[in-house]
């Protein structure tokens, strides 16, 4: 139904993944025609550079300025925009993702210094329709609320726990202290990830 | 953040020489550099990449350790030999910043992290001598609760964030710098790094062109026997209000040699030779402790806000000895 393709981002973009839910607001449904094209590129200047990624387990191939973040190129190039820009500043933590298995902030990383590297978002830690066993927990455990920190939050625990560091919640909580969350979510954080480490 | 253009020399000789460009800066991990290009304190309109030019690994010699300035701070930290014979090392480095941080910062970029001063962190504010030289100081009327107590100057009061360089200080370590000529020298890190005085803009020794190849960092009994203390705002992901390492060299319960220094108090990591002085030859025990920490503090100029600062440097000394002699 039109609800499983009902998706926040759908709606504030005006793509037709939202606007197949209009219907409930008592607007007709858009064709297939109507689709919005997908958005241009940036203008091409001679900085440039053509890249390659690794991105969940895709080839993909993208023309980005130097200043541009992998966090950027992301969201507004590859359309991932699971991860999210919270400071911009290596602060909070929103933004993790894993390149070559290892968890780093992409708000603080070149995407040009990228190149052939295997990046892992939030989009591509689920296999098929299985959760991965923190993303389960988390939400078994109710562990968010505004959600916006969350697949920073994801990301950061699936790689603390193949670091071997979800001994104790003590240790689990030094181990997150890179990712903020402002509504204050963390006993639940904390649990979740406890959770799915004896899990995973 | 303002354009730039990206290269990646294929040798060290072609990136020292790149630099020799105006506005050229080096970048290796990028996680500093990058916050200060956010913020427009740093403009660089080159880059020049690092990566693969230097070396990043751990390299264990017969008397020391050999830390590649490439290495990422995770790794060191996390490096059985760092961890058994220096651990104010791996302490001091899994203190820093962030698991996702320590990802991404190398050993060299950590020992030249800018310092995390709101002033000069924020070009906003137009009086700051470390980002604009003859521009004043706006932190010495301002808020300076963070700011220095030790071996600050009428032009700056800012401090040296990093925890790494407090250990390496204590440990006696030295840095293997390579100018744009080839040329190799090695210099103390107690020399590396520059106290203010009326130019807070040159902070190190190095010379244009110049990088930083390697940390040594002699093996010795007081290394085996030491650790890194830090009082922070908040329990972890935060600079240090004050932190302290110690090296302390016990036979049986006399105290034959002990290096401290200090960290988020001065410019420059801050050894403490009168502390020093107080426990060399005396039994390791709580009274000795106690009287040399009660000069850690000696020569401090707090600032309007940061008077607090001289009672904790001496608490910190006080559990940095008593540490290391439960270690």
């Amino acid at each position: 139904m039109a609800a499983q393709s009902l998706t926040r981002r759908g709606i504030l973009g005006g793509t037709a993944a939202g606007l197949a839910a209009a219907p409930l607001i008592g607007r007709t449904a858009p064709s297939a025609q109507e689709s919005p094209s997908p958005a241009p590129g940036p203008v091409r200047t001679p900085e440039m550079q053509d890249i390659v990624l690794q991105v969940n387990g895709r080839r993909i191939q993208l023309t980005v300025e130097p200043r541009t973040s992998l966090l950027d190129a992301l969201r507004e190039q590859a359309g991932l925009t699971g991860t999210k820009k919270g400071c911009d500043r290596g602060s909070c933590g929103a933004c993790t993702v894993h390149i070559d298995g290892r968890r780093v902030v992409s708000c603080l990383t070149l995407a040009v210094r990228c190149q052939g590297r295997a990046v892992t978002t939030i989009e591509g830690l689920a296999v098929g329709e299985e959760l991965h066993p923190v993303q389960a927990a988390i939400l078994h455990h109710d562990a968010f609320q505004c959600g916006y920190c969350t697949p920073g939050q994801i990301m950061s625990a699936a790689a603390l726990i193949e670091e071997g560091h979800a001994g104790s919640p003590d240790e689990i909580r030094e181990w997150m202290s890179g990712n903020i969350c402002r509504c204050g979510a963390y006993p639940n954080i904390v649990a979740a990830i406890q959770d799915a480490s004896v899990q995973g | 953040m303002q354009s730039f253009t990206i290269s990646r020399p294929g040798t060290l000789d072609a990136a020292t020489a790149a630099t020799a460009a105006p506005d050229t800066a080096f970048i290796a991990g990028g996680t500093d550099l990058l916050q200060l290009m956010k913020q427009e304190v740093a403009r660089p309109t080159r880059l020049v990449d690092l990566d693969g030019l230097l070396p990043d690994a751990v390299e264990v010699l017969p008397d020391g350790v050999r830390i590649g300035a490439l290495a990422l701070m995770a790794n060191v930290a996390a490096h059985p030999e760092v961890q058994r014979n220096y651990r104010a090392v791996s302490e001091a480095l899994l203190s820093a910043a962030s698991p996702q941080i320590r990802n991404m910062g190398t050993i060299g970029g950590n020992l030249l992290q800018r310092t995390r001063c709101n002033y000069f962190r924020d070009p906003g504010f137009a009086a700051c001598n470390k980002r604009e030289p003859g521009s004043g100081c706006a932190a010495i009327r301002g808020e300076n609760r963070l700011l220095g107590v030790l071996g600050t100057s009428r032009a700056c009061i800012a401090t040296h964030p990093s925890d790494l360089p407090v250990a390496l200080a204590a440990l006696d370590a030295s840095l293997e710098l390579r100018g744009p000529n080839g040329a190799r020298r090695t210099v103390a890190l107690a020399d590396f790094y520059r106290l203010p005085g009326d130019t807070p803009h040159i902070e190190t020794a190095l010379q244009p062109g110049e990088v930083i190849v390697a940390v040594l960092v002699p093996a010795s009994a007081g290394a085996r026997r030491s650790c890194y203390v830090k009082l922070r705002d908040r329990a972890s992901f935060e600079f240090a209000l004050v932190s302290c390492a110690a090296a302390v060299d016990l036979q049986r319960a006399t105290i034959r040699e002990a290096r401290l220094a200090l960290g988020g108090v001065a410019p420059k990591p801050w050894r403490l030779p009168q502390v020093e002085a107080a426990l060399q030859g005396r039994p390791a025990d709580a009274g000795t402790f106690a009287d040399a920490a009660m000069h850690a503090s000696e020569g401090a100029q707090p600032a309007s806000q940061n008077g607090f600062k001289v009672k904790l440097i001496q608490r910190a000394v006080l559990r940095a000895l008593e540490t290391t002699a439960a270690a």
